[in-house]
């Protein structure tokens, strides 16, 4: 019965990706303390490693882990109920019929016990407005993706301590102000919705296209965003937002290996080999965009949707240039965002030409929003280098140059003002 | 149960003109909404600002604690089973609709002595 340890290992980190927040949701239920349940979760699967290689890997490893992390919960409860009545605990709404009674004999492990809605929960209570949104990042990775303290801190670049410090005072407001571990209400959700993809989003854009550092991506953070919209996505199929966003995040990961050249430069959409984009994942996207309602397009659907017509595209000259602009255009109308109304004037480049995109970006360097916004100078340079103009294109560069903190666009943009003036 | 304070911000210097009626009214209204409720606690509305008395130190200056362009012209407690029900009976409130705004504390400790004597 006893199984390899290499085998275990691999189940074992299989069942920390795929069931980490389900175990950590369900176990805070019986203890309504976030820091206890945590302890519990992480010694269920610590003590998973030895129980799995000695009696074999349980059907269902989620039910096993949450057995024995509930039992590790109740014991400490036993111990501690004088201490801890005295606590500010997580809050569960009253209606809760099926409240865990810290006296009643635990399941054995392998019985069905934990239903899908406690990762919402989880979800929504990292995510509540109330929180900063760098704790609600933090959060969600800490609780939701079972990520280590000292994992979160190197993928934000902050200190161990600095991050132990963030999540701590998160925790403490969730049990001091009493932000309810639960599903919003139906007139609550559409906001607190928006919050959710909006950390999602945040999550992979940290990671898509880092903002300050030595590499462009950081796929550790994609990943992760990756995964949250998955399991966001089977936990509300029905939302199109929540569609949206997963497709968004496949079509513009797809791009992962050809964004930058061998040597690590960076490469435009014009330049990047299509042969070796994944496929698999744009078909993914336009399958999800395809089954959301089209009553309602939501700013994740259309910007999704944006991104896949580029990816769709045979060649970039290809690319259906007056269909972008028209889904720009809707987005702008749903999403009066400065930066959408910047994007939207490389596909105006491409269907009204380069003077006319020009005139919306001048306008748009009234923006207090893009004062400081290094895509904004890159994108003119390019417009200007266009027309010929290559003094005014320069200068455009060299003000991008200055905004502009990660060193593979720095060396991008170096290159472009390079070509246009040499010695410059 | 837990209790917050909702603490009521307006905005300086109009917090030193006298309150129109419909305005007073509308905070009346307000406060007898969460009463009915069954979650008022108490509340409080406080003279201008301008009637403030700060005491740093040793030393006592006029005026509010911080110079800000906002000052605290009220608050109540409120009782909510957590923070999301306070949130709604916050959101409720006239400030709101003038340019003002509320924070939402919780209450970590309270005690009553007795009520103001003439």
């Amino acid at each position: 019965m006893s199984e390899p340890v290499a085998y275990v290992r691999r189940a074992l980190a299989d069942a920390h990706s795929r069931d980490w927040a389900l175990v950590l949701a369900a176990t805070a239920r019986v203890t309504h303390d976030l820091d206890i349940a945590e302890e519990c979760v992480q010694e269920a699967y610590a003590s998973a490693l030895v129980s799995w290689a000695r009696d074999g890997i349980p059907k269902n490893p989620a039910a096993w882990l949450t057995t024995i992390a509930k039992r590790r919960a109740v014991d400490t409860a036993r111990r501690e109920r004088t201490l801890r009545a005295k606590l500010p605990l997580l809050v569960e709404p009253d209606e809760v019929a099926d409240e865990v009674d810290i006296d009643e004999p635990m399941p054995e492990p392998g019985e069905d016990i934990a239903v899908p809605d406690e990762r919402l929960r989880l979800i929504f209570m990292c995510c509540h407005p109330a929180l900063a949104q760098e704790a609600q990042q933090a959060l969600t990775l800490r609780l939701v993706c079972g990520i280590s303290t000292v994992d979160v801190a190197r993928m934000f670049l902050v200190s161990e301590s600095t991050m132990a410090a963030r999540l701590n005072r998160a925790k403490k407001k969730i049990s001091a102000a009493r932000i309810p571990f639960r599903v919003p209400t139906a007139a609550e959700l559409p906001d607190r919705l928006k919050a959710v993809l909006g950390v999602i989003h945040l999550v992979f854009t940290t990671g898509h296209t880092a903002p300050t550092g030595p590499s462009l991506a950081r796929n550790d953070l994609v990943d992760r965003a990756l995964q949250l919209a998955r399991l966001l996505r089977s936990l509300m199929p029905d939302e199109p937002e929540v569609l949206g966003l997963l497709a968004l995040l496949l079509v513009t990961d797809a791009r992962r290996a050809t964004r930058v050249d061998a040597d690590g430069r960076l490469l435009r959409l014009e330049d990047q080999d299509r042969s070796r984009w994944d496929h698999d994942a744009i078909a993914e996207a336009d399958d999800l965009l395809t089954s959301s309602s089209r009553t309602y397009r939501g700013r994740y659907e259309l910007q999704a949707r944006i991104a896949w017509l580029y990816a769709a595209a045979p060649t970039y000259a290809q690319t259906d240039w007056s269909q972008v602009l028209n889904l720009y255009d809707e987005l702008l109308s749903t999403w009066p965002s400065p930066v959408v109304a910047l994007n939207r004037t490389v596909a105006l480049s491409m269907v009204s030409g380069p003077e006319a995109a020009l005139r919306v970006v001048e306008q748009l360097e009234q923006e207090k929003q893009l004062s400081r916004y290094h895509y904004l100078p890159a994108i003119k340079a390019d417009l200007l280098q266009r027309l010929g103009r290559a003094e005014a294109a320069a200068s455009s560069y060299r003000q991008a140059l200055d905004l502009a903190e990660n060193d593979v666009e720095r060396d991008f943009l170096s290159e472009r003002l390079g070509r246009l003036s040499p010695g410059a | 149960m837990a209790q917050y304070a909702i603490l009521i911000y307006d905005k300086i210097p109009t917090d030193d003109a006298e309150p129109r009626p419909e305005d007073r009214a509308a905070h009346d209204r307000h406060a007898k909404e969460i009463e009915k409720r069954n979650a008022m606690v108490a509340a409080f509305a406080l003279e201008p600002s301008t009637t403030a008395t700060s005491i740093r130190g040793d030393m006592v200056t006029d005026g509010p604690f911080i110079d800000a362009k906002e000052v605290i012209a009220g608050f109540c407690v409120i009782e909510a089973a957590d923070l999301d029900s306070a949130l709604e009976i916050a959101r409720g409130n006239p400030a709101l609709q003038h340019g003002g705004g509320v924070e939402v504390r919780p209450v970590e400790s309270w005690g009553v002595a007795r009520s103001a004597v003439e």
